[in-house]
């Protein structure tokens, strides 16, 4: 496998983990807008571990999970007193109080950032990912998932029917914790670098985008958004260049055709953010979707129930 | 003395962060929504009013402009970008499906629209930071020790006036009186012949001039514009409008000029670094032991996300 094809899976990996992480949160109606918080925890755990500690990979990777889900659900228990805009808003402190904290501490290298020396190939993202994926399915299909689908359909009839709401949600938002900062010891190891400056606030938004936009009622949602998103900047890296060239042959100029800016991808994914809370606002994979496909003759009978309200 | 003077400077500083964090809190009071394009409305004026300080307007047009009437347009811009988010962005609103992640539609949406601004004004400016042109020569001027430069000073007293001026809005004329409806419940306002369709933008129509407003200013006083600009002064805005407490107006303006004063007086005793944890661990601390914030109504920003 080429180098180039090998990071791209290893990227594409990473991000599928990482969105599984916050999809668990908003699938138990939390918007966690402090991904970027999780995701440094954990590659700063692994960083550290394999740097001054010098363990094997084994134990960092599994180190990176289990110390930021900790985190993640001591952080759960007082934040997820919070709703709606609040909770958004204590999340997106998390992230930004764990990035000065790590700026500020000496041990983790400050703002000069950290080498990790155990460097990890695709396969163990790859590995990873398709463990976290099969996780969030069978999750998702127990009578956890039921609950958690309960809780973010409507929390209070959800706790009227005998569910323990703040148990689930904390749940919910640990393991979903746990799984982001595996992505950043997977992260850590792949590039073998860490630097805070890269788990800005833009990261905790495109996780979140990737996730909202490939639908958050399916664990095939945040699968799709990732992959998606990921591979998009590629695809365009390829075709935008072709697709200047052929406007302005269209147009009829010659001579040297600027490279278009590398922001245009971001304002795509901008666009196609908008246009997708306009027509699709459940994200691109759905449940009725899903039903449709699978059980193509029972579609006619459920619409009524699909469609309330 | 030299406290005194930093204490100045954190109130100057806090006057920025006060008109950003009041357009912050408007939106979330009224339509309890947490509109993310806020900073890059912010970054817009400064941005454009730069560009065509620079490069006058576009397609060859003009000259360069000069530096009020540049910013003065735009704070047009940000207006205008500020209504077309809401065309998008709130219209959408109202329930369809029954499913409660569509209340967070309005924010993903704004989330969209922070990246598609920012890029573009990155695509035609490029990222580096600019000087910005502002007033030259010498404008210090001293009162009993203590140093204020002009500009800011005229700027903090358009910001007070702006504030004064909304409050009044508010409380007295017919527009504010809809906007306290929909605030309490968009539905029985509609029932009473409250015009939401036209009432609402009016909320955005002041987001974008208090963002504009803010933006010119910040240039004018700091000299210095960048894509990135809207960044920094937009989180310590959110930080300052949860002090005080989301939907209060003059919660918003001391929670802003408190911010002003804790990232100050941190520089001053910490070191720059600590900033970022003062400020926000500020916000966390209020939000898990009074999330009210300082003069904050306990029902607001609760809905549904």
């Amino acid at each position: 496998m080429s180098g180039y094809w090998a990071g791209l899976l290893t990227l594409l990996a990473i991000n599928v983990v990482f969105a599984y992480g916050i999809y668990l949160a908003v699938a138990a109606g939390q918007l966690n807008l402090g991904g970027a918080g999780f995701q440094a925890v954990g590659a700063y755990a692994a960083a550290w571990l394999a740097f001054e500690m010098e363990m094997p990979l084994a134990v960092t990777i599994a180190a990176s999970a289990v110390v930021t889900g900790v985190v993640g659900y001591l952080f759960a228990f007082p934040i997820l007193r919070l709703k709606g805009v609040y909770l958004v808003l204590g999340t997106y402190a998390f992230a930004e109080v764990v990035a000065g904290v790590i700026l500020n501490s000496d041990s983790l290298g400050g703002a000069m950032g950290m080498p990790v020396p155990t460097f990890i190939d695709w396969q163990v993202p790859v590995i990873a990912a398709a463990a976290t994926a099969l996780l969030c399915f069978y999750l998702m299909s127990t009578r956890f998932g039921l609950v958690v689908r309960a809780v973010h359909d409507d929390d209070l009839v959800a706790d009227l029917m005998g569910v323990n709401v703040p148990r689930i949600r904390v749940i919910a938002f640990g393991i979903g914790a746990a799984l982001a900062g595996l992505s950043g010891g997977l992260y850590a190891h792949a590039y073998s670098f860490v630097e805070i400056q890269n788990f800005n606030a833009a990261l905790s938004i495109y996780v979140l985008l990737y996730v909202l936009l490939g639908g958050a009622q399916t664990p095939w949602g945040p699968f799709a958004g990732a992959a998606f998103f990921t591979l998009l900047p590629e695809l365009l890296r390829a075709g935008l260049p072709a697709l200047t060239e052929m406007l302005s042959a269209l147009l009829g100029k010659t001579g040297v055709i600027s490279t278009p800016d590398e922001s245009w991808r971001f304002v795509i994914l901008g666009v196609v953010t908008v246009l997708m809370m306009v027509f699709r606002p459940e994200g691109l994979i759905t449940r009725a979707a899903i039903e449709r496909l699978t059980h193509p003759r029972r579609r006619a009978k459920d619409t009524a129930v699909e469609v309330t309200e | 003395m030299l406290l005194l003077q930093q204490i100045v400077n954190g109130l100057m500083l806090g006057s920025v962060y006060v008109t950003v964090a009041v357009a912050f809190t408007l939106t979330i009071g009224i339509l309890n929504f947490l509109n993310f394009t806020i900073p890059t409305l912010f970054m817009l004026a400064g941005m454009v009013g730069w560009g065509l300080a620079y490069f006058g307007l576009p397609f060859g047009l003009s000259g360069p402009l000069p530096w009020p009437l540049a910013l003065a347009i735009g704070i047009a811009a940000a207006i205008l970008c500020s209504l077309v988010v809401e065309r998008f962005t709130f219209r959408y609103l109202q329930t369809k499906y029954g499913d409660s992640t569509e209340h967070a539609i309005p924010l993903v949406s704004s989330l969209g629209f922070l990246l598609i601004l920012e890029n573009l004004v990155r695509i035609a400016y490029g990222g580096d930071a600019q000087r910005f042109p502002g007033p030259s020569g010498d404008l210090t001027a001293e009162f009993g020790g203590l140093f204020f430069r002009v500009p800011q000073l005229v700027s903090f007293f358009i910001v007070l006036a702006l504030i004064v001026g909304l409050a009044w809005i508010m409380r007295a004329t017919r527009i504010g009186r809809g906007l306290r409806a929909i605030a309490e419940n968009p539905d029985a306002a509609a029932i009473l012949g409250v015009e939401t369709g036209r009432v609402v933008p009016m909320v955005f129509l002041l987001t974008g001039l208090l963002c504009g407003l803010a933006g010119a200013l910040f240039a004018v006083n700091y000299g210095e514009v960048s894509p990135q600009m809207g960044e920094d002064i937009g989180s310590k805005a959110i930080a300052g409008m949860v002090v005080g407490g989301l939907g209060s107006l003059w919660g918003a303006v001391a929670g802003g000029i408190v911010v002003g004063l804790v990232e100050i007086l941190t520089v001053h005793f910490f070191g720059a670094d600590a900033v970022q944890v003062a400020v926000w661990g500020a916000l966390l601390l209020t939000l898990l032991a009074r999330p009210q914030g300082l003069f904050g109504h306990n029902a607001i920003g609760k809905g549904k996300l």
